[in-house]
């Protein structure tokens, strides 16, 4: 055994090693391969889709479906409603979960446990369980159909995340700073201010990059507030056209195309947060 | 995109540490306590008790009791949004939790070591770029390969002879859930691969030096060392990929809308359908209330394991 194992490591050859890369490859590429198509075929003239099919290289960049489509849903509105909705929201739910994390994390309210299960819970609920009652508040106070409600509703729930995080975090903010800044006389506020945040930056950095981007992602509640067209989040926008008659194959990867570049870009330029970010949570 | 999962710290060890709690922190509470009760608090009592009436929407509910927790019982569809969701989390719990602990392990004990540390992260990032798409972008890139007359793949198939293998993918009982699947096992795999590779770094080298002296092979040391050390990224990434399961809904609306007849129904579309396409809120609110409830269940069971976990780690 010993030896069959040591001889099996011994020799490492180009063989296993191509393999595992072979193999690796072909699935990576299967995984990407979607957006490859996509890609493909957003620059592709109809007629020419109709000749040669999905795999054919385009014989000319063709960028008519691209811009027809932008100018048919207005997609620019849409990406400034889906940027306005997240940005909001990601400023509004950092700063709550800030002041509920001072109170928890550092202020050790009395329940803290309790506290940090109603938040965690209040995160997992299904979005099924809160919408009715939404939908019908909202109207009764004039908010239905408004960016505002959808900017309310997710600062919440994502406070709810931000609130279980960072106090689990502040819990172990050094108390010598806490002291230093209580011993120079200063409040409760200032330190919050002068002391916990700029300390905690990074992780509010990461913070702020997630709820962001899963406001920008998520579909079901906008879907339900936001009917009027020139109030639709590219989700939205994108999802109920789907199934449309006036989508062929290369409007509707046209379509794709422009939900996808902004995800893929987001994921770049927050690639190192975002990393750092998940695995934070997973390590702690 | 999945969410990192944390746990709560444990409890304060006792006496001594613990300040005398100070109430003058209550007032930096009060914005947030006033946003969960507007937003989720109330809202959700709501539901419940919306659960147990007959309203349409307008006018004034009628209280029915269980009547509607009754009907759900005997209702076929509630039971096959439940089958369903059952498959789903295969799809997007457990499948990917294999695979990706697989990958993982390639990549980080293979391809990392051997070949380098980049190329292992190329890959990881490739595998893990679905994640980032919003779902409904998701469902209307799949929508659109997997269309019977105009996508992708059935073209494909169609141009390398393999016609006769063209289906309705998403149209055909047969292959609609089938194909919905195989989309969220794409869709999901990059999450455990990316937790899974930052739990592995946690592994003591030791332990696998020791293991190579005991002449433990490649699989024995994966399963009995890597395996039992990451076992909280394993945890973390089976509960909040099955609630992510449970909760599915942008997918199914933009591939199949539960269709066709009730072969991808899952119950927060059921529950969706019942709100605003049939105005019987009340029994939308009963299956929203279940799926609550299992959801409350699983996380409870979750934290209950996982802190026994550490217990037992501990001593």
């Amino acid at each position: 055994m010993v030896a069959a194992t040591t001889a099996r490591r011994g020799r490492p050859g180009r063989l296993t090693a191509s393999t595992v890369l072979i193999g690796l490859t072909v699935l990576t590429l299967l995984v990407l391969a979607p957006f490859l198509v996509v890609a493909l075929n957003a620059v592709k003239a109809p007629a020419e889709y109709a000749a040669n099919g999905p795999l054919s290289l385009p014989g000319e960049l063709y960028l008519r479906g691209i811009v027809d489509f932008w100018f048919r849903v207005d997609f620019g509105e849409k990406l400034w409603n889906s940027f306005l909705i997240s940005a909001t929201v990601a400023v509004g739910a950092v700063v709550i979960s800030v002041l509920n994390a001072y109170a928890i994390g550092i202020g050790r309210m009395r329940g803290r446990l309790a506290f940090l299960m109603f938040f965690l819970l209040a995160n997992l609920l299904p979005q099924e369980a809160l919408v009715y009652p939404l939908y019908y508040l909202s109207k009764q106070v004039g908010l239905y159909n408004s960016r505002i409600a959808v900017i309310i509703i997710f600062t919440a729930i994502q406070a709810a995340f931000g609130t279980y995080l960072l106090s689990s975090v502040f819990r172990d903010f050094p108390r010598q700073l806490l002291e230093a800044a209580a011993m120079d006389g200063a409040g409760k506020w200032r330190v919050l201010w002068k002391v916990v945040v700029p300390t905690s930056w990074p992780t509010l950095s990461v913070l702020f990059t997630f709820f962001f981007i899963w406001t920008w992602n998520e579909f079901f509640l906008p879907l339900i507030f936001l009917i009027s067209n020139d109030k639709q989040t590219v989700p939205v926008a994108l999802g109920v056209l789907q199934g449309d008659r006036m989508m062929d194959a290369t409007t509707t990867s046209a379509s794709a195309l422009l939900g996808i570049v902004p995800a893929v870009l987001f994921f770049l330029i927050f690639q190192r947060t975002l990393t750092r970010g998940v695995l934070a949570g997973a390590v702690k | 995109m999945a969410k990192p999962l944390t746990r709560p710290h444990p409890r304060t060890r006792a006496g001594a540490s613990a300040r005398k709690a100070d109430y003058g922190y209550v007032a930096f509470l009060l914005p947030g306590i006033v946003l969960f009760l507007a937003v989720i608090v109330v809202p959700l009592l709501m539901n419940i008790g919306i659960s147990f009436t007959r309203w349409s929407g307008v006018g004034t509910p009628e209280w029915i009791g269980f009547d509607n927790y009754d009907r759900l019982l005997h209702d076929t569809n509630f039971w096959i949004s439940f089958r369903n969701i059952g498959f789903i989390i295969l799809a997007m719990a457990v499948l990917p939790t294999l695979l990706g602990l697989f990958l993982a392990a390639v990549l980080f004990d293979y391809v990392a070591k051997r070949i380098g540390p980049r190329t292992a992260s190329v890959f990881r990032s490739g595998l893990y770029l679905p994640q980032v798409l919003p779902v409904a972008v998701t469902g209307i890139v799949w929508g659109w390969i997997l269309h019977p007359s105009y996508g992708a793949l059935n073209s494909i198939l169609d141009r390398v002879g393999l016609g006769a293998l063209a289906q309705n993918w998403l149209g055909d009982p047969a292959y609609a859930l089938l194909s919905v699947m195989a989309v969220m096992v794409w869709f999901q795999l990059g999450y455990p691969v990316v937790m899974f590779m930052a739990g592995l770094q946690r592994v003591d080298p030791e332990l696998y030096e020791a293991a190579d002296l005991d002449g433990a092979g490649w699989f024995q040391r994966f399963t009995r060392i890597a395996v039992h050390q990451i076992r909280p990224e394993i945890y973390v990434v089976l509960v909040t990929t099955t609630i992510a399961a449970l909760k599915i809904f942008g997918q199914i609306f933009v591939l199949t809308r539960g269709g066709p007849g009730n072969a991808t129904l899952v119950p927060s579309y059921f529950a969706y359908q019942n709100f605003f396409e049939k105005a019987d809120a009340g029994y939308g609110s009963a299956i929203a209330t279940v799926l609550t409830a299992i959801i409350v269940v699983l996380t409870y069971l979750f934290l209950r394991i996982q802190t026994r976990d550490e217990r037992l780690e501990g001593s």
